[in-house]
């Protein structure tokens, strides 16, 4: 057992140090300014040790009534002068080093993180809730930002701090020096000690953060469905339980953790005094003037304060790190599977369209598409139907090549779509789906979205053939009425409106509507149809409903069941048959002699 | 920020208490250049090793004295922040419960969110560090002025002038900084947009191949947000240096003084040394305070942005009558009965409102309109019809038509902007809210399940609902079958969103939901979209024998969904096109009839 977390222990930190390197390969292109940063820290730090020692200085020619060396003071005075100013602009300097280097780093890697996400494969999309993505691109970037930020000033000038005052101490007395050197040590064990006491506590209270969180995304989200039930007071009590144990776990980890100031306070206090009573003594002695006594109070006081922070430091480090690790995750996430170096472009789209003994499962084991075979000439209409949960999306996503086929292929004008390119595969579908998505921006830019540089007049007539035009008019600001995550006074049925816009702007040579209709009502999908009709002719088209009277006259339905298809042919055939296409649609009619 | 303040007033002992005893340890602190002061000019000039030693020892009683006051102001401090943060958050997440439909269209989800998390954390750990340091920052700086003055009061007079210096550059940096994390914070939000939205709009991404485009979007939002960052940072990081130049330059002030002061006998050598130590302790002080700005200042930004939320105030004021559906409609039916016995005022009342209300239609909607807040035009205008119990309502129309807006406003999901509408004889305004939804089922057009097993997500129709109910629910509902079929059936697990169920099982799920509290009325908006004929079917054959015998409302695209109701309202562009029974609208309504022919081209229809 023991044994098992020595070696877990082992691994963390393996990993640990390989995503130092990795973050120090994204230092690396800024290694200039690392190395401005550590000098003028070093500068920073030498000047602002020296001081005290000047002011030391100046103390030793004030001695007393009569007894003051002016210009001994003077040339002092302009001297801390003189050290100030240039410790002043390099300690800036050294900021916007710190700063530069800190945000761009950010910048790559959260640039590198969306590069990933364009090539992740769908499944992971679809597998990862988006918020846990997002929370690593936005909220884990900035801890690493602020850890590392903190590193960069802190951590230099404290070690430099810690080095250069032991040099300067030495320099004034080295009998005195080791009584700070032999005390400072205590402060850092202390500090030590009481860190390690409060990580659990920490850690108790950040994963009552995450239960809270998971709580508030669950009930937020759907706030409407809470009141909708009335269950608010339930939920809110579901919530200050939760609350309470954050509330006593934080009071705790806060407290616990805010006793290591006060204490190596102490400690220092000690320093301070160990100093006062050996400086003293020998200044009773002559081994020690006031003003280097002086100087050496400020200088106990200088040497303690950096291992305080550098301790702070090392937990905020850790912590960047921690995050880190969660990005590269992602950054390292295996993307989709690369397209072959001689990849074709597909041109020039005739629309024969082929699967050959095709096999595809979501999740190995779980059988879902077997041994599937499908041919389409240029032209036809190919109607899916079938209970939910039948294939019918799927063979949609392997038809865009969202997915890849476990077995088999998939043919496109005779050559297999994956030794094409995906642009050149994706660009010869036109797609509707059911889920209504549009991104930020203007009603004209989502409409363009296909073919960006398409012309007002060509986005209007594409809006006019989508029966959405009308809408986009009585619109405060036509189309540049900006659409917002939220959706803003748009319907589900206007959204795939502008949707099936989006497409009929394109004119692609295929054409796959996946209950592109579902939101939209019968009188304007009537219309719709026709304009469909009208796009269809001439391509092959793929269409998806469950609204039988949508597919009747389709030049081919496959009706599918269990990932198979288990009946193919026009309507009236499949119905002669008698099957379960019949079953389907009977279910349909089965109201209308109830009804008449 | 201010009226945040509430939720530490529960705290008042603690809050004052922390800086308090944090304003101790700062005056003992205070003490040590004095007690060093009297070491030099004493214990040295006299070589009295007995006096330096009792005064080293006085410094560790100092010190001693101090830690016991620092750990004790900082339990009070995080006892005060924790509980601050915990009353803040329940504040904060009760509100938005209380949050009408109206409210949570206008600000949104994601923004509440953060609210709720990161903001009110920062918030915490703002006051937090405020009790415990903020104060003690300005009180050493002030305090060693003090005591520079209890020195010497000619050379405390640079300490005068040099902290009016340094809050100006402490405050001023403050202030310009603000505006610049505010903007940064803006640009992140972007940021975080565009990422969100290439999770979600994956596929349609891809499908229109605008990886590219997209790309050079996040990265023009990602550079706006490091110049930003990088701006604000040189702003702030003047504040280290300034400070610094300052207090050097006091220093440099305090030297020539006392050098002057000396000369002429009105000083010693360690009160030259203690007045020195005094102005490196404003120093150190500075240094932290700078350090503490930045958080402090983004958790004033966070705190803004909550209060934001809770002054936001719900703008539907609750009734205050109960609505007891099942006693009104029990009252309903036995008429005979209502006129003796009963003594009691209210109850004799109450007996006389059923009395009166005999006649009058058990829902009415009497000339409604409604238009959305910020929005241009009406969503409804004009509508008016009744309905009694056990009927079957069904509501078709176009696309944006406001079929969803009609039933919405049964339950008072949203409040008629014009007209009424009547619950037994009475506005449902006048209704407790929670009364009048615990009797009504609602099915929405989005299917949301919780997380938690199938019997959770079902008892949120009726916490108490027996393992049977629940049964009977999932049988109406066509879902008994795949739950049976679940491992654990009732107490199989539904993942977050309800992810590992298919559309329609969600579906149904959400319907059997609503059964579960045997509604009085029972609306499905849209909610059979998913199911397939067959099921669709089913399911409106189940509801239709059940028991309770609800009044129902069917909304949907569907002619077949409908058109066995009792009474069909069609609705065009927000208005009231036709009602009445499906052969008289096929007579009368052209909009019907072009909706039903639709989907049922005359053809079709004579074949089946």
């Amino acid at each position: 057992m023991a044994d098992k977390k020595k070696k877990n222990k082992q691994i963390k930190k393996a990993n640990q140090i390989k995503t130092i390197k990795k973050v120090l390969q994204y230092l690396g292109k800024y290694r200039i300014f690392l190395i401005f940063s550590i000098l003028l820290a070093a500068l920073s730090v030498a000047l602002t040790l020296y001081i005290p020692k000047l002011t030391g200085q100046a103390v030793d020619y004030i001695v007393s009534e009569g007894q003051v060396d002016f210009p001994a003071v003077f040339r002092v005075m302009i001297q801390i002068g003189v050290c100030t100013l240039i410790t002043a602009l390099a300690q800036w300097l050294m900021n916007v080093c710190n700063n530069k280097m800190t945000y761009q780093v950010v910048r790559d890697i959260r640039n590198e993180a969306f590069r990933r996400i364009e090539i992740l494969p769908l499944k992971y999309i679809d597998g990862h809730p988006a918020g846990d993505v997002v929370s690593r691109v936005i909220a884990d970037v900035d801890q690493f930002a602020d850890g590392l930020l903190m590193g960069f000033t802190q951590f230099f000038t404290g070690v430099a701090t810690i080095v250069g005052t032991f040099g300067f101490m030495l320099s004034v007395n080295v009998g005195i020096t080791f009584v700070v050197v032999l005390i400072t040590p205590v402060s850092f064990l202390v500090a030590g000690f009481i860190a390690k006491k409060t990580f659990d506590m920490f850690r108790l209270q950040s994963e009552i953060r995450g239960e809270q969180t998971e709580l508030i995304e669950e009930m937020v989200e759907n706030q409407k469905i809470v009141r909708m039930f009335g269950k608010g007071k339930d939920v809110t009590e579901r919530f200050d339980e939760i609350n309470e144990r954050l509330r006593s776990s934080s009071l705790r980890a806060t407290f616990f953790s805010s006793i290591t100031n006060p204490s190596t306070r102490f400690v220092n206090s000690l320093v301070y005094t160990g100093v006062g009573i050996a400086g003293a003594f020998g200044v009773i002695h002559q081994a020690l003037t006031v003003g280097q006594l002086s100087s050496f109070l400020s200088y106990a006081n200088q040497y303690t304060k950096p291992f305080n922070e550098i301790s702070g430091v090392v937990t905020e480090l850790q912590n960047a790190i921690a995050c880190a690790a969660r990005i590269f995750e992602l950054i390292e996430e295996e993307p989709q599977t690369p397209e072959p170096e001689n990849a074709v472009e597909l041109k020039d789209v005739k629309g024969y369209v082929s699967a050959k003994d095709v096999s595809f499962s979501y999740l190995p084991g779980r059988k879902l598409i077997e041994h599937f075979n499908l041919d389409v000439k240029p032209g036809q209409r190919i109607a899916i139907v079938g209970p939910t949960g039948c294939g019918k999306t799927t063979l949609i996503n392997l038809l865009m090549r969202f997915y890849d086929v476990d077995k088999g292929k998939i043919e496109v004008d005779g050559a297999a779509v994956d030794q094409m390119t995906r642009h050149s595969l994706r660009a010869a579908y036109g797609m509707v789906l059911q889920d209504t998505w549009l991104k930020t921006g203007t009603i004209r830019d989502n409409i363009a979205m296909g073919r960006p540089n398409a012309g007002m007049d060509e986005i209007i007539e594409a809006a006019k053939a989508s029966y959405i035009h009308s809408f986009i008019m009585r619109l405060p600001e036509g189309y540049d009425t900006w659409i917002t995550e939220e959706g803003g006074g748009i319907s589900q049925g206007q959204k795939q409106l502008l949707c099936i816009a989006r497409v009929m702007l394109c004119r692609p040579p295929m054409l796959i509507l996946d209950e592109a209709t579902s939101s939209i009502d019968t009188r304007t999908e009537l219309k719709i149809q026709n304009a469909f009709a009208r796009l269809m002719e001439g391509r092959t088209t793929f269409i998806v409903a469950h609204r039988l009277s949508t597919i009747r006259e389709a030049d081919r339905i496959l009706v599918m069941k269990d990932g198979k298809i288990i009946e193919q042919g026009k309507h009236e055939e499949l119905l002669r048959q008698g099957g379960f296409y019949k079953k389907l649609y009977m279910s349909q009619f089965a109201e209308t002699s109830e009804a008449s | 920020m201010r009226s945040l303040l509430v939720y530490l007033k529960q705290y008042r002992k603690e809050s004052i208490l922390a800086p308090l005893f944090k304003m101790l340890e700062a005056s003992f602190e205070l003490l040590v250049p004095l007690v060093m002061a009297a070491v030099i000019d004493v214990g040295i000039a006299e070589k009295d090793s007995g006096y330096i030693i009792r005064m080293c020892l006085l410094l560790i009683a100092l010190g001693l004295i101090g830690l016991v006051c620092s750990i004790t102001a900082q339990y009070f401090s995080a006892k005060a922040a924790a509980g601050f943060g915990a009353g803040v958050r329940h504040a904060l997440f009760a509100h938005i419960q209380s949050f009408s439909f109206t409210e949570m269209d206008t600000i949104g989800t994601s923004t509440l969110i953060t609210r709720m998390t990161s903001d009110i954390n920062q918030v915490q750990s703002g006051v937090n560090l405020v009790l415990r340091l903020f104060l003690r920052s300005p009180f050493i700086v002030f305090g060693a002025m003090v005591m520079a003055f209890t020195v010497d009061g000619k050379a405390a007079l640079v300490f005068v002038a040099a902290i009016p210096l340094l809050s100006v550059i402490v405050f001023g940096v403050m202030l310009i900084t603000m505006p610049l994390y505010r903007k940064v914070q803006a640009r992140l939000d972007r940021v975080l947009l565009a990422t969100r939205e290439n999770l979600t709009g994956a596929r349609v991404i891809r499908a229109f191949n605008q990886e590219n485009e997209e790309r050079e979007r996040f990265y023009t939002a990602n550079q706006l947000l490091t110049d930003a960052q990088k701006f604000a940072g040189r702003i702030s990081g003047l504040m280290n240096p300034l400070t610094y130049v300052i207090v050097n330059g006091a220093i440099v002030v305090l030297i020539y003084v006392g050098a002057a002061r000396v000369n002429i006998g009105d000083l010693t050598q360690g009160e030259v040394v203690a007045l020195l130590n005094y102005m490196s302790q404003i120093l150190v002080e500075l240094v932290k305070l700078a350090n503490l700005i930045i958080t402090v200042t983004k958790a004033v930004a966070c705190a803004n942005r909550i209060e934001k939320v809770l002054l936001e105030k719900p703008d539907m004021k609750d009734g205050s009558l109960q609505w007891n559906a099942a006693d009104q409609a029990a009252a309903g039916r036995e008429t005979g009965r209502e006129a003796g016995k009963s003594d009691r005022k209210a109850e004799r009342e109450e007996k006389q409102e059923n009395g009166k209300n005999q006649g009058k239609p058990f829902l009415e909607f009497s000339h409604v309109s409604l238009t959305y807040k910020g929005a241009a035009g009406e969503a409804l205008t004009d509508i008016s019809f009744r309905a009694e119990r056990g009927q079957t309502i069904g509501v078709i129309g176009g696309t944006g038509s406001g079929k969803s807006s009609l039933v919405n406003l049964i339950p008072r999901f949203y409040d008629a902007t014009e007209g009424t509408v009547r619950l037994d004889g009475r506005d449902v305004k006048e209704y407790q809210t929670d009364s009048l939804r615990a009797h009504i089922g609602v099915v929405p057009q989005k299917t949301v399940l919780f997380r938690g097993t199938i019997g959770d997500n079902l008892r949120w129709g009726n916490q108490q609902a027996s393992d049977e109910e629940l049964q009977e629910a999932l049988q109406i509902s066509q879902a008994a079958e795949f739950v049976g079929k679940k491992e654990g059936g009732l107490d199989a697990q539904v993942e977050q969103g309800g992810r590992n169920l298919s559309g329609g099982q969600k579906q149904r799920l959400t319907i059997a939901r609503a059964l579960v509290r045997k509604p009085e009325i029972l609306i499905l908006d849209d909610s059979a979209s998913a199911l397939d004929f067959a099921t669709d079917a089913a399911l409106r054959k189940a509801i239709a024998g059940m028991k309770e015998q609800p009044l129902v409302f069917i909304v949907s695209q569907r002619a077949a969904s409908i058109w066995h109701a009792d009474q069909i309202l069609v609705l065009d562009d927000g208005r009231l096109a036709g009602r009445g029974t499906h052969e008289e609208l096929l007579e009368n309504c052209p909009v019907y009839r072009e909706i039903y022919y639709s989907q049922f081209p005359k053809e079709a229809v004579s074949n089946g």
